[in-house]
């Protein structure tokens, strides 16, 4: 009995198999279409994952990736040690936070704003020109920067106008971080805004009908329709920002950064390009980037299992 | 129904609050117009103007007369039209398989992609991976590595999975292959998409200085953006380094950085109308089903 029963599940599984392979011979195409992607996915993103090995080794270029002494955590403890470690971590974490906090919820608020403005073309203009910055490259932003903040500048101008003394903004510790955030909002804002103004537009009209009937005013309907409306949206958004909270952006802070504020401009993403590309410290700076990275899985699953635990849906 | 004095106030204090918000993305970039025409003097003495006293052509003939820019205007243009179309190329080929939710070892190949959202090799190893293919000084370096973005990808997928099962399968039973469904039922039916991320894919080409920073050491073949930060960011000391073009060090012109800002400015604007129309389309094909 327990043989046939075994012999049917064989025969069973065979006739899948062979369902299987009738399907994969069907779909050949799909699959003779994948390749060309499949390709560039494990040149240029699962090798580079694979070459995150010369961490734990003392890569010499001589001896390769595959000669190179295995070394341990010998990298990590040296960066830990080393007495750049301590001022990365407070540049990177209070850039982040800073983005974060001010960052994070300028979109929204945009977004609420340009939601109760009621003539459209007025509505429209706006967002026509703050989408535009989202698109200019940072070399062209750190170079309006510079224009508009240099001793010379227009800025420095109109506080010499009100005989003040000029600001060096680019070159001084104190002025780097408010440069930084400032332009990152002036930058992103405006995009940001799209995805909460679609989750407005979803909102159901009749809500506010009904709760226009029951004497509700403006700020209220806000609070109790508008306002938990796009809750959800905002959990997700914060979510995956999480994920990237030690990314503040390397194409942004290397421009802006020089030998005068580099006490707090230097960040880990900085410092990789430093030790590894003009230094040639390649393990070690393998060893940085991979902290940083595993720094960010941490927070996004973390992060996630908190709104999940709040009773929102999270994104995995 | 009247609204309270209140309500009206508040809407007085959004609108001049969003229309200066507004305002600050645009007077950056008349200021800097206004400048690259300006006389010197002008910009030395004047704070802020977005007309110039006298119009002057001089900082534009300044920057044609070296063929420093002018070549890096051709390299960002080659590279942004190539890396576009290979971009699109790993794209649309890609999400069409991907989309299929009968494909034998979809989920395999899903999971693949959808990691590299969380987790990748970072700066260095992308670097050796270059390396070792010989790629360093070679424009496959500035064209291929960004040649596919997951996320883009993902979103292409999304929307070939909406699109209606039912035309694929008429044809399929007419005797067309998957090949010839895909390039004659749904590449045709995909326009709207095609035109967004190519738009999105050629802007990121355009304003990308890193793969050039990381990978070329010939600055003949620098793309605009990276000879831009030379020019602006260097010459003006902002960075430690060496500049490598005298022409732009030489005296203090004002008006020839300006000009030099706007001549990396002016194609992203130019674009912007059709990227407008197109973006937030994109964006929201996204957000259905992230």
């Amino acid at each position: 009995m327990a043989e046939m029963s075994a012999g049917i599940k064989i025969k069973n599984k065979r006739k899948k198999q062979g369902y299987k392979l009738r399907q994969i011979k069907k779909d050949l195409w799909l699959y003779i279409l994948v390749i060309p992607g499949l390709l560039h996915f494990i040149v240029f993103k699962y090798l580079p994952m694979w070459g995150i090995l010369i961490a734990f080794k003392d890569y010499n270029a001589y001896l390769g990736f595959f000669g190179s002494p295995w070394v341990g955590f010998k990298q990590f403890t040296d960066f830990f040690t080393s007495p750049e470690f301590g001022r990365l971590f407070v540049n990177t974490l209070t850039i982040s936070f800073y983005n974060l906090i001010f960052g994070f919820p300028a979109p929204v608020i945009m977004a609420l704003m340009l939601n109760e403005i009621r003539k459209q073309w007025y509505k429209r203009t706006i967002q026509t020109l703050v989408y535009i910055p989202h698109f200019i490259s940072w070399v062209i932003i750190a170079s309006l920067t510079y224009t508009l903040f240099n001793s010379q500048g227009v800025i420095n101008k109109y506080i010499a106008a009100m005989g003040n003394e000029a600001v060096p903004f680019l070159t001084s510790a104190d002025t780097f971080r408010p440069l930084i955030i400032g332009q990152t909002i002036w930058k992103e804002t405006g995009f940001g805004t799209i995805i909460y103004l679609a989750a407005l537009a979803g909102i159901d009209v009749q809500l506010y009908e009904a709760a226009v009937i029951d004497g509700a005013n403006r700020f209220k309907q806000f609070w109790h329709i508008t306002l938990p409306s796009i809750k959800g949206t905002i959990i997700t958004l914060l979510i995956l920002r999480m994920g990237h909270i030690l990314d503040n952006g390397f194409d942004q802070l290397f421009l802006m950064s020089n030998s005068l504020n580099r006490s707090v401009s230097e960040v880990f993403d900085v410092y990789v390009y430093t030790m590894g590309i003009t230094r040639g410290a390649f393990s070690f700076s393998t060893a940085v980037g991979l902290f940083k990275s595993l720094i960010g899985i941490v927070l996004i699953y973390s992060s996630n299992r908190l709104a999940k635990a709040a009773g929102e849906s999270g994104i995995f | 129904m009247k609204k309270s004095w209140q309500s009206k106030l508040f809407d007085m204090f959004n609108t001049v609050v969003l229309g200066v918000f507004a305002s600050t993305t645009v007077l950056p970039f008349l200021y800097v117009l206004a400048c690259s025409f300006a006389p010197e003097k002008e910009i030395l003495s004047k704070p802020f103007f977005i007309i110039p006293s006298e119009v002057h052509l001089r900082s534009y003939k300044y920057i044609f007369s070296s063929p420093t820019l002018p070549r890096a205007f051709l390299v960002s243009l080659f590279i942004t039209i190539s890396g576009a179309l290979t971009a699109m190329f790993f794209t649309l080929t890609m999400a069409y398989p991907l989309s299929k939710k009968y494909l034998v070892g979809r989920n395999v190949l899903l999971g693949l992609v959808t990691f590299t959202l969380v987790f990748g090799g970072g700066m260095i190893p992308g670097f050796l991976v270059i390396k070792s293919l010989g790629f360093i000084n070679k424009y496959w370096a500035l064209i291929l590595p960004g040649a596919l973005s997951t996320w883009n990808l993902l979103v292409v997928k999304n929307f070939f999975q909406e699109l209606p099962q039912e035309m694929e399968d008429s044809a399929r039973v007419d005797g067309c292959s998957a090949l010839g469904t895909f390039l004659r039922i749904v590449l045709p039916l995909s326009m709207p998409v095609i035109a967004t991320f190519t738009l999105f894919y050629a802007v990121g080409y355009w304003n990308d200085y890193r793969s050039a920073l990381l990978y070329t050491t010939n600055n003949k073949m620098w793309p605009l953006q990276l000879v831009l930060r030379q020019i602006i960011l260097m010459a003006a000391g902002n960075i430690d380094g060496a500049t490598f073009d005298e022409a732009y060090t030489q005296p203090p012109l004002e008006s020839v950085k300006n000009a030099v800002i706007v001549f990396g400015t002016v194609p992203i604007l130019a674009v912007y109308p059709f990227l407008q129309k197109h973006f937030v389309k994109g964006i929201m094909i996204g957000a259905i089903k992230g």
